[in-house]
């Protein structure tokens, strides 16, 4: 694990680049990191104006209810959707199913694709695929399908697995994890069926920044929002 | 006492008609709203509870200020929720959208859209697999579908011309 800096001034230089959306996921979410995560939501949503989704450790009602206070838009549940999947149709009915982002981790296993959760550690034996789709019947408004396996390595995204998700739901899919060079975000689009691309690495440790990455999509042809 | 008013939204239709009305707050918007005509923002489902009624997970009534009906997104072929920064094209209206020329992107996200009984409310339009209203206006009630707080320049203007408008 690298340490980019802090969350608040990541985030700031986002939104001057007229990055689309902002992903804060604590992935080593704990009890004990609860009460930093609500001040860290709320300094970035202060700073910050575009759509804002935070994910970790999300439990409950409540626990959805206290990151929108804080400052989220969006909710990303992962390891409590596959342990009480009924927290995603709770949420939805509550919170409106845009709130409700489904997070997915998976890894290959053998010609399998499995869901882990607790932040990719544990496994759950249950395919990709019947899990995203139980996810969309639940009412979560987004998947964020992360491949546990290129997460980080810059290698691309895993664009089968991306474009059996997205074919198989209605709702819009965002690929996570793997991509290294502004060609794997197009890819992710017009192989993979993505709606939207999460990156991490690709502008944390190159020289690509979020205005590269729009302009190279546009020009491959990806409806991306121009005038920011 | 407020000079202006922002009905923000996240969250469901009935859910959140239903804990408005619980909060004791409806008297209080309407003579601020309908009688003293104190100028109003509506945000997202904010803008729906304007409507006479919302269709989301059963019939709800609306504080029908501005008069139409909240429908589900039926758009052949594309994805629901409508997540994401779409086009939006103002209709003219003088008003905190006057400003806007040609189309510029802001970011919507909702699964139900407000039909409106009168097109001349009708201040911006979006297009998501045919038009969808963007915004809507009527006297001192100005409100959007999409979220200027998360739209950053654009949006922001929107917020300050709102803080302008004497309508």
């Amino acid at each position: 694990m690298r340490d980019t800096g802090n969350p608040v001034t990541n985030g700031r230089i986002y939104d001057a680049q007229g990055v689309d959306e902002l992903i804060f996921l604590d992935i080593q979410a704990t009890d004990s990191s609860r009460g930093l995560l609500y001040e860290t939501i709320g300094k970035t949503a202060e700073q910050v104006f575009m759509p804002f989704c935070v994910g970790g450790g999300v439990r409950s009602v409540d626990d959805i209810r206290n990151l929108l206070r804080a400052g989220a838009d969006k909710v990303a549940i992962n390891t409590a959707a596959v342990e009480n999947p009924g927290l995603i149709s709770q949420g939805a009915e509550v919170f409106g199913r845009q709130c409700i982002v489904a997070s997915i981790d998976f890894r290959r296993v053998g010609d399998q694709a499995l869901v882990f959760t607790h932040g990719g550690k544990r496994a759950t034996g249950l395919d990709v695929l019947s899990h995203a789709v139980c996810m969309a019947e639940l009412g979560a408004g987004e998947i964020l399908l992360t491949s546990i396996d290129r997460d980080g390595t810059m290698e691309g995204y895993d664009l089968e697995i991306t474009r059996r998700v997205s074919n198989a739901v209605d709702i819009p899919v965002i690929a996570s994890g793997g991509p290294g060079t502004l060609q794997h975000l197009v890819d992710a689009v017009e192989e993979g069926g993505a709606s939207a691309v999460a990156v991490g690495s690709l502008f944390h440790f190159t020289d690509q920044s979020p205005i590269k990455a729009r302009s190279f999509m546009a020009t491959a042809g990806v409806p991306v929002r121009m005038q920011v | 006492m407020a000079e202006r008013i922002i009905l923000p939204g996240v969250g469901a239709f009935g859910t959140c008609i239903s804990q408005l009305r619980a909060s004791g707050l409806i008297p209080a918007l309407e003579k601020a709203v309908l009688v003293e005509r104190k100028p109003l923002l509506g945000i997202c489902v904010g803008m729906q509870l304007l409507a006479d009624r919302g269709l989301e997970d059963g019939v709800h009534d609306g504080l029908g200020w501005i008069s139409g009906e909240v429908r589900a997104l039926q758009p052949e072929g594309l994805r629901i929720p409508h997540v994401g920064w779409n086009d939006v094209q103002a209709s003219g209206l003088p008003g905190p959208l006057s400003w806007l020329q040609g189309e510029q992107a802001f970011y919507f996200t909702h699964s139900y859209q407000f039909v409106p009984a009168a097109a001349s409310v009708i201040a911006a339009v979006c297009d998501y697999g045919g038009p969808v209203v963007a915004a809507v206006q009527r006297a001192n009630i100005f409100a959007t579908q999409f979220h200027p707080e998360k739209s950053q320049q654009m949006g922001l203007r929107i917020l300050e011309e709102f803080l302008r408008w004497s309508p």
